[in-house]
């Protein structure tokens, strides 16, 4: 659920069901987790598994510091994180991945992850992603391939000179 | 006990520094052994497809560091492999640079001009050509069009990419399915094989140690080829020279673990790195401004909305490569394309209200994602890159099983090198804002530092044993027989792509490094020769010994 919501706060979705609670619901169409970042994080070519369940107890402890600092109460009967608002969840997000602070490569590589579940459904082949309607890829207008699952765009250039060349361009088209 | 191998010459790294070196040695006589990390990959086996394990993230590398992340090939052919395939020149005033050191930092020996009949022999290898107007990708059209709306002038780029084969399916980066770019797989790595030269995938340099005889002994372990993070076994190969050609990422680091078998490096081997002055920039582009100001429009009604479709980058500006102008403000900006999963995390949000490179805004901004126009800078750094201690194995610690590792680099840009940047990004912001044409952003550095895909300097050749590893022909001071014919030799950021100007280097030195080869022993003579004929696909020998 803190991963989930961790991902969440990368690219945001919409809530699965209206009790959904990782998710914050703050945007239309699906987000990293409807893409599938708890799925990518968790296959072994991530080289991250064995190391979430700490780095999600990690992201809960500085979510109740960072609470008490700001005074917020906390619904106990989530974990920290997920009890954040999305804006706080947001701001500690921000702090998290500052340059300064000396966890940045851990919170980097989990908003990496998310953000790379999202727009190229890295878990799964490129082709069934597409085929099941991918929200990331979805949002982004990638375009399908020809028929069969190959890319090729037969039409690509608008086909005219379209700017003055260099002055002081050499015969094999470099520069001089 | 394992008994140790011998061959003549063995050449680590496979890219244009090692598929050169292994060429010509091969053809004039010598027994030569490549020893290459990466898989080995042919056009059947380059996947398009985002998928972890895919060639996408067998065949590339992307090692954090801090304030500069490198991207890289990793396979047979190197960069080659995954890159774009544009291949300028770089220009003449860049071999009269003084950068950090306050003197030329280029030997007196190389120039343009010299380097001239070595840049005709790589293009006329791969081939190098040019491309016409009409073969121009949307992307690059837009870009000439913008700049040409601006006043300026905009090129298409020599490129090593056979258009007739291509089908602009942007997918240049998990290596060409269709053997439309000119990869090292088709023309000097075949044309090595041809010539005897024996290439050995999986196969990781760790370290090199000195032997009685003046030779070299090499030092690998073997890499499983699912998870890079394993080695199976070990194994040592003696060789009278060797030629390092691991990439500016990793040559510096081979030599540094190096220290403790052969002495002392010279101060400059791993100082002085280059990203290549890059910076990117994204601009988020107004369709209809696009029809109504530049007058563009494609198939179905559309003015641009292309991100996706081309082959990386083919259009450039270069009216900022003027030698009149003062150092660290030369830059040239070409168009780009990155497929999402890399080249997305970065682009931030033009007057983002929260943070700019995630969360709610960004994700709308990546709802535009087809109008997007990456542009690339390319510009004159201050070689303030540094290596840090070598990681236990490799260059960097490898965190996923494949692609992503932390490696030791240390990149603080300088005030010249930020200066070049701020030129650049004001002058991409004038171009692509004017009449509203886009919103333009450059990329952030505050998630993995600067970026580059050109690291280049980090063992340079030069005249002065101060502030260069390499003297003049490429041999390692102090440590002869140790040669260095990749990126990492070359002094300095180029302004331009670098792959044609590591390869005319790595052609240069070749005369010298036979000529060294003979006097320490092997039978071999400079043919000079270019792989033609015998070089059709690199098919891979039945021997293949990866154990
Ligand atoms: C996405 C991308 C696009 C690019 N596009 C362009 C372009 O359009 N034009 C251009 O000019 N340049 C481009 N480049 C850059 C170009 O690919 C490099 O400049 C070039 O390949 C560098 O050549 P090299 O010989 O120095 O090293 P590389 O080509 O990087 O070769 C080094 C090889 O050594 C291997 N290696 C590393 N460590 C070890 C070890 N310990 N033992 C054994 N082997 C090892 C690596 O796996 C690699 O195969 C691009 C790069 C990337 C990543």
């Amino acid at each position: 659920m803190t991963l989930e919501a961790y991902a969440d706060t990368i690219v945001p979705g919409e809530r699965r069901t209206p009790d959904d609670r990782a998710i914050a619901g703050v945007s239309v169409g699906g987000g990293a987790v409807a893409s599938g970042a708890v799925e990518l994080l968790e296959l072994p070519g991530s080289g991250l598994g064995e190391m979430l369940e700490g780095f999600m107890a990690m992201l809960n402890g500085h979510a109740e510091e960072y609470a008490a600092e700001q005074s917020l109460t906390l619904d106990e009967s989530v974990p920290a994180f997920v009890a954040l608002p999305f804006p706080d969840r947001t701001a500690l997000v921000v702090r998290l991945t500052a340059q300064d602070h000396p966890e940045k490569g851990v919170w980097i590589g989990l908003a990496m992850f998310s953000n790379m579940a999202f727009d190229s459904a890295a878990h799964m082949p490129t082709l069934d992603a597409l085929a099941a309607g991918h929200p990331g890829l979805l949002t982004i207008g990638y375009l399908k391939p020809e028929p069969d699952g190959v890319w090729r765009f037969p039409r690509f250039s608008y086909g005219r000179a379209l700017s003055q060349l260099h002055p002081h361009t050499t015969a094999t088209g470099s520069p001089a | 006990m394992t008994s140790t191998e011998q061959t003549d010459v063995l050449v680590i790294g496979s890219g244009f520094g090692g598929a050169i070196a292994a060429y010509h040695l091969a053809a004039g006589g010598a027994k030569v052994v490549v020893l290459e990390r990466g898989p080995w990959l042919t056009a059947d086996e380059f996947d398009q497809d985002f998928e972890i394990g895919k060639s996408f993230t067998r065949i590339f590398d992307f090692t954090l560091g801090e304030g500069m992340s490198l991207l890289s090939g990793n396979c047979v052919g190197g960069g080659s492999v995954v890159y774009f395939a544009t291949m300028p020149r770089a220009p003449k005033f860049v071999f009269e640079r003084q950068g950090s050191i306050g003197r030329r930092m280029w030997p007196a020996s190389v120039t343009r001009e010299s380097l001239d009949p070595w840049y005709d022999r790589v293009s006329e290898a791969l081939p190098v050509t040019m491309t016409s107007w009409d073969e121009v990708p949307y992307a690059g059209g837009l870009w000439a069009a913008a700049c040409n709306h601006a006043g300026r002038t905009a090129n298409p780029v020599p490129s090593a990419v056979d258009v007739s084969m291509c089908t602009n399916c942007n997918w240049m980066m998990a290596g060409c399915k269709f053997d439309a770019k000119r990869s090292l797989l088709l023309n000097y790595l075949p044309g090595a094989i041809s010539h005897g030269a024996e290439i050995r995938p999986l196969h990781e340099v760790q370290y090199l140690s000195r032997n009685d005889d003046g030779g070299y002994r090499v030092h690998y372990s073997t890499v499983d080829e699912v998870d890079y993070r394993v080695h199976h076994t070990s194994g040592t190969i003696d060789a009278k020279i060797v030629i390092l050609a691991a990439g500016a990422g990793a040559t510096p680091v081979i030599l540094q673990r190096s220290e403790e078998t052969l002495g002392a490096m010279p101060h400059a081997v791993g100082r002085y790195f280059s990203g290549n002055g890059e910076r990117l920039n994204t601009a988020v582009m107004n369709e209809d401004r696009v029809r109504d100001v530049l007058g563009l429009s494609r198939e179905n009604g559309l003015a641009y909305a292309a991100n996706q479709i081309g082959r990386g980058p083919v259009v450039a500006t270069w009216d900022h490569l003027d030698a009149n102008l003062p150092e660290y403000e030369r830059f040239s900006l070409e168009q780009l394309y990155f497929p999402p999963g890399l080249g997305t995390i970065l682009a931030q949000v033009p007057d983002a209200e929260g943070p700019s490179w995630f969360g709610v805004e960004k994700k709308e901004l990546m709802r535009q994602w087809p109008s997007w126009l990456t542009i690339f800078t390319m510009s004159e750094d201050d070689n303030e890159g540094v290596f840090g201690p070598p990681p236990p194995t490799g260059n960097a610690n490898r965190i996923s099983q494949q692609m992503l590792g932390q490696g030791a680099l240390t990149y603080r840009p300088t005030k010249n090198t930020r200066r070049g940047w701020d030129l650049s990004d004001a002058e991409v912001r004038e171009i692509l804002e004017k009449d509203g044409l886009s919103r333009v952003m450059p990329w952030t550095n505050d998630v993995v530092g600067a970026y580059t895909v050109h690291p280049l300097s980090s063992c340079r050749i030069g005249d002065d044993p101060e502030t260069s590893a390499l003297d003049e022909r490429h041999e390692l001071r102090n440590h002869p027989g140790i040669f260095v014919t990749d990126g990492s030799a070359v002094p300095g950021a180029l302004t331009v792509n670098p792959a044609l100007t590591i390869a005319a280097l790595a052609e240069r030195a070749m005369p010298g490094i036979v000529r060294a080869a003979r006097e320490r022993g092997v039978a071999v003579t400079y043919v000079g020769s270019l792989p033609g004929a015998d070089a059709g696909q690199a098919t891979r020998t039945p021997s293949l010994d990866l154990v």
